[in-house]
């Protein structure tokens, strides 16, 4: 392979990817027509949020050279915390306004940065790799969540945060629902953060050569930390949008979401051995991810067939990557 | 017999993508002899190895063998038709008995099951003069040397005609080298060849019979040992006198700027003491293994000091034991290992140039990208780095032009004490040559430079003054002029100054 055509590959890869696939399900005689319909393309993108947004926060994580197994307990954890939050705020309401509901949000958000943070901790501190305490976290959160839930469904009331999801928004100018708006925000902030701070500046430097970064002055144990932290309130969003999509806290929710989520980071381009990764690749991951899964469904293709298939795609996302990377 | 040619490579060539390691070497080796291929790092020696090992393909050029066109495609079946290796960095598995590294690799299975093999073991050990090694023993509890010897048995046991070894010296004690060179007569008086690669002059022409030098890829000499000057080989290996190569000294050298009392490492170093003045090129030489790098790591931050003082003139109080407060005193550290460390190799040349110091292009939580490109191209240009882009990654310059990025770092934050750790390892002699008159030309800038380095006539060629390592003792700082090669060999082995 050439190098222009490596870089054309390497940017817009994942796009290319993310056409050919919506084409081929678009181009399918079984297909129903109603696939390419604008209500099931506004689905489809709303159907991203919850694992966009939290690919988003992994996207950084994964860019460190670290990874975050425990994404999918930190998203029930959030939906918990909020619906336990709005029932300590219902009192005789019966609705509960927009700003009691941020309030609720933002402790949902609040108390998973803070779980990011004491796992950078223990990553740095005590030097552990990121996969095995992230694992445990997984355990750890998921096993707190429940307790919190008292093992079950937490009923919250009604509130300002359901309408998040809905896919035909009210006022109808919105066009797409509030959540897609919110991870589009946030792609932005993400891609900005990235491409033009000195903290996206070091985090790729600190994925690329770790050594290097220490070699320069870095303090790199302060930086992985906030790292975690700052996945773990994208996390935190993330599981808002799952909280508005059930209207309840849920602390079975979201079980596995971490590898859909890896997984849409890594067919974004992100390498697990850090250093590369992108917003802009991320959301066409996550994108990709969820119009293969709602594509499936419109055909009525059975849940295994689309695990093999999505399992198939993460794989030949990586290969294409490795081949990308050979030679000189 | 002897006389006869065993190996004959003719015009061969390498290219690795744009890179042209090896463009036409020459080279013959007879029956019985040590035959030398003598070159400075990056002048091709390793890459005209692994082509013998198999583990490259020549692109040109021709290759016999014993009089047959040579056909290896990776180690295994270069050993099976002959040619046994002996690495730089030990292939021993520590679990596993003598006789099983030994055997390691070779079928000595009958029907699938292990077969003893420990007489013929044992005559390998006889004949290269170490009975004393048995066969049983775990090999993880014999010393370096002796773990060499089992790697040249390996080679005789797989009945190898020509045995190719590495700087087989640099990592053995001077008794042990005495012994390898003992192996070594013995193995040709039996009648077998050896290559023997190394830039250690001296040793080579103790050892050798023929020589082959190499130069940026190409065999520029040949001859035999005895009637070679060793003037002749070093010009041969650089390529120009050596006046040429190093610049003339002409910088003033100031009062002092950092002052390290009784440093000790974790294991190295053990002790040490020194000044640094202004404007002043310190050596700091001493044998691999001897806590030169760790010296300098110690010092900078990046290895854990567990006492001793560092004090930096101007600042009030000593250095912590972490390069960012290094880096604000003023000091910076050149990494010996270019690609593991020294670089983050797929960032960006402006990314790597700018990243111990963003500072100048802050802008709130923002970096502003115009500015640190152009300031990135100001170095670049200044050092002269061959390159098309200041976002290309580093990966894509070669080992001379990421020095020149490395180095441009320290310039950029703009640091008074540079610690320059093997400045030179590993590439061409025009980029030494400028790297050279860099060095110069900073400490008339009143710069201090230490510059640890495994090459002793680069110390004698560009410092003020010199230090010796001895098992991580640092001796005392001397003028250049009161040092010779002699007495730093002295204290590198033996760690006393008089004779």
């Amino acid at each position: 392979m050439n190098s222009a055509l490596k870089t054309t590959l390497g940017t817009f890869g994942p796009l290319i990817a993310l056409v050919v696939v919506f084409g081929l399900f678009a181009l399918l005689p079984s297909m129903p027509s109603s696939f390419s319909d604008i209500y099931n393309l506004k689905t489809i993108l709303t159907q991203t949020v919850i694992i966009g947004i939290g690919a988003l926060g992994m996207t950084l994580v994964i860019i460190s050279g670290g990874i975050d197994l425990s994404a999918g307990s930190q998203i029930a954890l959030c939906s918990v915390v909020v619906a336990r939050v709005m029932q300590s705020f219902q009192g005789d309401l019966d609705y509960l306004g927009f700003s009691s509901s941020i309030l609720a949000s933002l402790s949902g958000i609040g108390v998973c940065a803070l779980v990011g943070l004491i796992m950078g901790f223990i990553i740095t501190r005590f030097k552990i790799v990121p996969f095995i305490v992230t694992l445990g976290f997984m355990l750890v959160i998921r096993g707190g969540s429940k307790w919190l839930a008292s093992n079950q469904m937490v009923v919250a009331p009604k509130n300002a945060l359901l309408p998040l999801m809905d896919v035909q928004p009210e006022p109808t100018y919105l066009f797409f629902s509030l959540g897609v708006w919110i991870l589009l925000a946030l792609l932005l902030l993400l891609f900005i953060v990235l491409r033009y701070t000195i903290f996206g500046r070091i985090t790729f430097a600190i994925g690329s050569n770790e050594a290097t970064a220490r070699l320069c002055g870095i303090a790199v144990e302060k930086y992985r930390v906030g790292i975690y932290a700052l996945c773990g309130a994208f996390l935190g969003v993330s599981g808002v949008m799952q909280f508005a999509n059930l209207g309840q806290g849920d602390p079975t929710a979201a079980i596995g979401m971490e590898l859909d989520i890896i997984a849409a980071v890594v067919i974004g381009g992100g390498s697990l051995s850090g250093g590369e990764g992108s917003a802009f690749g991320t959301f066409v991951g996550a994108l990709i991810m969820a119009v293969l899964r709602n594509g499936c469904n419109m055909l009525g293709v059975d849940n295994y067939v689309q695990e093999v298939i999505i399992g198939s795609i993460i794989v030949a996302a990586v290969a294409l990557d490795r081949l990308k990377h050979q030679g000189t | 017999m002897p006389n006869e040619t065993l190996l004959r490579l003719e015009g061969i060539h390498k290219n690795f993508g744009p890179v042209q390691a090896l463009g036409g070497v020459d080279l013959e080796v007879r029956q019985g002899e040590v035959h030398a291929l003598i070159g400075e790092n990056g002048a091709g020696k390793s890459t005209l190895m692994k082509v013998l090992s198999g583990a490259h393909r020549a692109e040109q050029g021709k290759i016999l063998f014993k009089d047959q066109p040579f056909t290896a495609t990776d180690p295994a079946s270069a050993r099976s038709l002959g040619v046994g290796m002996i690495y730089q960095e030990l292939n021993i598995a520590p679990h596993l008995s003598v006789e099983e590294n030994i055997t390691l690799g070779l079928d000595t299975s009958t029907f699938g099951f292990r077969n003893s093999k420990s007489q013929e073991v044992v005559e390998c050990l006889k004949r290269l003069g170490h009975s004393d090694i048995l066969p049983s023993t775990p090999a993880g509890q014999l010393s370096i040397g002796q773990q060499q010897i089992i790697e040249i048995a390996r080679a005789l046991f797989a009945k190898s005609r020509l045995i190719i070894m590495d700087e087989p010296t640099s990592s053995l004690s001077a008794e042990d080298s005495q012994a390898l060179f003992k192996v070594i007569e013995r193995l040709r008086d039996d009648g077998l060849s050896i290559i023997y690669i190394s830039h250690f002059l001296e040793e080579v022409k103790a050892i050798s019979d023929r020589y082959t030098v190499i130069r940026d890829g190409i065999s520029v000499s040949t001859g035999i040992m005895s009637e070679a000057s060793l003037d002749h080989i070093i010009e041969a290996m650089v390529g120009r006198s050596l006046e040429e190569m190093y610049p003339p000294k002409n910088h003033p050298v100031g009062g002092p700027v950092l002052k390290a009392r009784e440093l000790q490492g974790t294991e190295l170093p053990q002790k040490a003491d020194f000044e640094l003045a202004k404007g002043e090129i310190l050596g700091i030489a001493g044998l691999v293994g001897s806590g030169r790098s760790e010296l300098i790591r110690c010092l900078y931050g990046l290895n854990h000091r567990v006492s001793g003082k560092v004090d930096v003139v101007g600042n009030p109080k000593s250095l912590t034991h972490r390069p960012q407060s290094s880096l604000k005193s003023g000091l910076n550290l050149l990494s010996e290992n270019r690609k593991e460390e020294g670089l983050a190799v797929d960032l960006g040349l402006a990314t790597n140039l700018t990243l111990s110091n963003l500072k100048p292009y802050r802008q709130g939580p923002f970096l502003n990208l115009k500015k640190e490109r152009s300031s990135a191209q100001h170095w670049l240009k200044e050092l002269r780095v061959k390159h098309h882009s200041p976002r290309q990654p580093a990966s894509t310059l070669s080992g001379g032009n990421q020095q020149k990025v490395a180095i441009a770092r320290l310039l950029h934050h703009d640091s008074r004490i540079l610690l320059l750790d093997e400045p030179t390892r590993g590439i061409d002699v025009g980029s030494k040559a400028e790297i050279y008159r860099l060095i110069e030309e900073l400490a008339g800038k009143g710069k201090s430079i230490v510059v640890v380095s495994s090459y002793l006539p680069e110390l004698m060629g560009i410092c003020d003054s010199l230090a010796v390592m001895h098992k991580g003792n640092l001796s005392p700082k001397k003028s250049i002029t009161e040092w010779d090669e002699n007495s730093v060999m002295r204290y590198a082995t033996s760690g006393t100054l008089s004779s």
